[in-house]
């Protein structure tokens, strides 16, 4: 489960040792990205909602301190009770205490990346309290002991023989039984009892309405209404980057999500809560955990625009090759990439660099968030704070004296013409030589295009 | 130390961190960003039920056109022949239908009346009051939602602009049957909450 | 009008042939060229691998290199956008911000400047197209599958102008090779694993040249094509552009 220990490339070379996987997760991915695809093009107006999508969030971060209080009070007249956490470390100690406070032992959670974030799970285990997750990926995950891989699609490396021997295992399913209908249906059964013997339910917030103090949950399953409408207390954890300032605002945000999310019109559910049921107790925990530092960094703070539709995901080309354990981090893919370096520099310096700069994420977001341009922008940081390996540096510090200098630089190309040894990295030996492992060196001409130049250009 | 004072000093911990994530919140932010007016967008489409029922269709649901309610019994029935415990909340009989209600968790079909339809993705707004109870269109095996034809709107701008400010304690957009794609993608209809939806509209009630 | 060449370092070391291209088809056009012998690197191996504050001499001489020419023309999307998004020079920004707005990619050159609207060139082979990512969606010369908009591209436009030649469709026309500057050597297993995915897709369509925009892209496709010993020939668009001149 701790992959901490190895780095972005050593994982994906792990990973791409299994072709036939691979292959199918790259397509798969692709195919949910050509839905997106499709079902976008059915809307003219597309442009102008991220446009609007992406300015609402804007005006949302420059006056977050105000949009915070004005949902707080709105939430506490309502009913609710709310709680806030600077860390992940609070947060879950908050949540304990709810369940503590209850004598809780039967937990329901429907999907929330943030509780994954904080490590919620692990944690309340340590307190001998088990949560069930209800989202049939997070349970897929969570019988295998593995974080999910993915925002949206959280077993998404799983093939469905695996799905089998787990249900098998932990369900009583058939051995062997692989059809997805009927594995579905049996987690159907078995969740049922959970929801319907649950004391508390906890879930996510895709959008937290200031103006309302209401929470908005999407899901297609159904399960955080089963989850928070049959238990008698109902914790919703968000960051603080989830809110927007009016219910209007709603009709921009839901018209992308689940478009841009699964290629899908809507998401079944669009649930608002606002004030707990009769008899029943809500309670919303405001996490940190970081965003406010982001929110500083003017080169990366639009990154908390942020709506965890995973698109950036799945466009990817790095990400569906290389599988969302890559990351090691709760958020995978390019927007894990940007998001983790905040919360941990040194852990997740590899990340920035899991990347082409292709540009794909930053034209696929539905909140226009500029990721490729904060990859190069975390590269830059993480060189500066010296999270980047003291071999490369050298090498860079040699390369930069070459390359702007006329003279050197010439003298340099025909040494490397002859060796070849261009790149660093680039070796003699093929199996040192990390291009050389599957590539072809190019052949070395005789002349640079200089030389050439300077024998031909009175002829031209 | 004290029930109270531990009490106190609990909330004042909370309260440090309320003061710390919005005081940072306030030094980080950046300047003031002008909130953007949400444009008008208009719903393309002129036959409002036609684009409806595709949405709903592509959603796994069904839709079918009533001339009234006078025989909606028997139409829920023709839709669902073996159902039993089907807790019709629109005419059904009340006292049946609170029996029905002590058990939610063995409905097989519940009927309710949704306040309107949007035609661009085929979602139903109910508030809570229109659930009856909150759970019901989730924990029923089957799921019929009523609407009537003129409530149907063109996109979620103007679902929203006629909810206005009606600010239900709870409220939800339902947009076809429970469904994952959670193993390999493969579609299941029917996760956790409903196995199908059936939307019957009718011209008027 | 002074039109200069600016050719990427490794394109001048290594693939010269794409120098005389561009060079020829330039002049084919009745352009007066030149090419600055001052001109290195503009220093993007450096910051795309994290190290831009190692850039300032690179960025210094090649100010020095491309001043005073009206138009800077370069067979790279990738170098250009390097160029068009990071060349600062805190002596002398103006010189800097004179050269950002003059530095084209040859074929937004060739399409929004001379609008060139025909080539003599005779290309008759079925050709695949694999757009640079940094050309594409750095400095949009074609739009983005991503998008919601109607669909162009320069390079194509020129390509269509070329005498026999048959452009393939792609089942995935605008996705990433994998090349990625230090990206192919320090992930070398996804990027050869793009590469192929790549690969496959031209030979599915029966490409059998494929050409591109950046020679970063094709010198690392190119690799694992030979090393696959597959009967694909790269090239990049000058030289399918001059092809029959």
């Amino acid at each position: 489960m701790n992959t901490h220990n190895i780095t972005h490339p050593e994982a994906a070379t792990e990973f791409l040792k299994n072709k036939e996987r691979v292959q199918w997760h790259d397509e798969t991915l692709w195919f949910v990205r050509h839905k997106r695809d499709k079902i976008v093009n059915e809307i003219p107006e597309w442009e102008q909602l991220r446009e609007l999508a992406s300015q609402i969030k804007d005006h949302t971060l420059s006056r977050l301190d105000e949009y915070l209080q004005e949902f707080e009070a709105a939430a506490i007249s309502n009913g609710v009770t709310v709680h806030w956490a600077s860390d992940a470390a609070e947060h879950n100690r908050i949540v304990h205490n709810i369940l503590a406070k209850h004598g809780a032992q039967k937990i329901v959670k429907s999907k929330s990346m943030l509780t994954e974030e904080c490590h919620l799970n692990e944690y309340l285990e340590t307190q001998g309290i088990e949560v069930v997750d209800t989202d049939l990926g997070e349970r897929i995950v969570q019988l295998n002991k593995e974080m999910p891989s993915h925002i949206v699609l959280p077993a998404i490396h799983i093939k469905k023989e695996e799905v089998g021997e787990i249900f098998h295992q932990h369900l009583g399913t058939e051995k062997g039984a692989s059809d997805p209908l009927y594995l579905a249906l049996a987690a159907r059964e078995h969740l049922r009892q959970k929801f319907l013997a649950a004391d508390i339910a906890i879930t996510g917030v895709n959008f937290a309405v200031a103006e309302t103090g209401a929470i908005v949950v999407c899901t297609n399953e159904g399960n955080a209404d089963l989850g928070a409408h049959l238990a008698k207390v109902h914790i919703a954890c968000m960051g603080i980057e989830k809110l927007i300032p009016r219910t209007e605002h709603l009709s921009v945000f839901l018209r992308l999500l689940a478009r841009n999310a699964t290629g899908q019109n809507i998401t079944a559910y669009s649930s608002h809560f606002r004030k707990p049921a009769e008899g029943s107790e809500m309670h919303i925990v405001i996490v940190d955990n970081g965003r406010t530092t982001q929110l500083g960094r003017e080169a990366f703070r639009n990154s908390l625009k942020c709506i965890r539709c995973g698109a950036c995901l799945n466009t990817c080309p790095v990400y569906r090759r290389s599988g969302g354990h890559s990351y090691h981090n709760a958020t995978a893919g390019p927007i894990g990439a940007i998001l983790a370096p905040n919360l941990d520099m040194r852990k997740n310096a590899d990340l920035p660099f899991a990347s082409t700069l292709c540009g794909s994420c930053t034209d696929v977001c539905p909140v226009k968030i500029d990721i490729h341009n904060q990859l190069y922008q975390w590269r830059q940081v993480l060189t500066q704070e010296g999270y980047v390996p003291a071999a490369k540096t050298a090498s860079m510090k040699v390369m930069a004296g070459v390359l702007s200098s006329p003279a050197r630089y010439s003298f340099a190309g025909k040494w490397a013409r002859k060796f070849l040894r261009w790149f660093p990295g680039l070796a003699m030996n093929k199996k040192l030589n990390p291009w050389a492992r599957q590539r072809e060196l190019p052949e070395p001409p005789k002349e640079s295009f200089r030389e050439w130049y300077k024998k031909n250009s009175r002829e031209l | 130390m004290s029930y109270e004072l531990r009490a106190k000093y609990k909330t004042q911990i909370l309260s440090v961190s309320r003061e710390k994530i919005l005081a940072a919140a306030k030094q980080n932010k950046p300047a003031l960003v002008p909130l953007p007016e949400v444009t008008a967008f208009t719903f393309a489409a002129n036959d409002l039920l036609a684009a409806f029922t595709a949405a709903i269709n592509k959603a796994g649901g069904a839709v079918m056109l009533l001339n009234g309610i006078q025989k909606l019994a028997q139409q829920i029935q023709e839709v669902y022949p073996d159902a039993k415990r089907i807790a019709n909340l629109i005419d059904g009989d009340t006292a049946a239908n609170k029996e029905l209600l002590n058990e939610v968790a063995l409905l097989d079909v519940v009927v309710l009346k949704g306040q309107l339809g949007v035609a661009e993705n085929g979602a139903v707004w109910l508030t809570d009051k229109d659930c009856v109870e909150r759970v019901l269109p989730f924990i029923t095996q089957h799921l019929i939602l009523l609407i009537e034809k003129q409530t149907l709107v063109g996109n979620m701008h103007q679902a929203y602009a006629v909810m206005g400010k009606q600010n239900p304690d709870y409220g939800v957009f339902i947009a076809g049957p429970s469904k994952t794609a959670d193993i390999e993608q493969s579609l299941v209809i029917g996760a956790h909450g409903p196995r199908s939806l059936q939307v019957f509209i009718v011209e008027q009630l | 009008m002074r039109v200069a060449l600016f050719i990427p370092c490794y394109v001048d070391q290594f693939y010269p042939k794409v120098a005389i291209a561009t060079l020829k088809l330039l002049q084919h056009l009745g352009l007066p060229v030149e090419y600055p012998m001052q001109q290195t690197c503009c220093g993007q191996p450096m910051a795309n691998g994290g190290f831009e504050h190692l850039t300032g001499s690179c960025n210094s001489n090649f100010i020095k290199a491309f001043t005073g020419y009206d138009y800077i023309v370069s067979p790279s999307g990738s170098c250009v956008l390097h160029v068009k998004d990071h060349l600062h020079d805190h002596k002398q920004e103006d010189a800097a911000t004179a050269v950002r707005s003059r530095v084209y990619e040859l074929c937004e050159f060739l399409t929004d400047v001379v609008k060139v609207d025909s080539i003599k060139a005779s290309f008759p082979r079925k050709v695949a197209l694999h757009q640079g990512c940094h050309g594409q969606r750095g400095l949009r010369l074609a739009s983005s599958s991503e998008v919601v908009a109607s669909p162009f591209s320069k390079p194509v436009q020129l390509l269509k102008m070329v005498a026999g030649l048959e452009l393939v469709d792609l089942d995935r026309p605008d996705e990433c090779c994998g090349f990625g500057g230090t990206f192919c050597v320090t992930e070398e297993a996804v990027s050869s694993a793009m590469g192929l995915s790549r690969i496959d897709d031209y030979t599915k369509h029966a490409a059998t040249v494929v050409t591109g925009t950046d020679v970063s892209c094709l010198m690392h496709q190119e690799g694992l094509i030979k090393r696959k010993k597959l009967p694909l020939e790269v090239m990049h668009i000058s030289e399918v552009l001059v092809s029959g001149l």
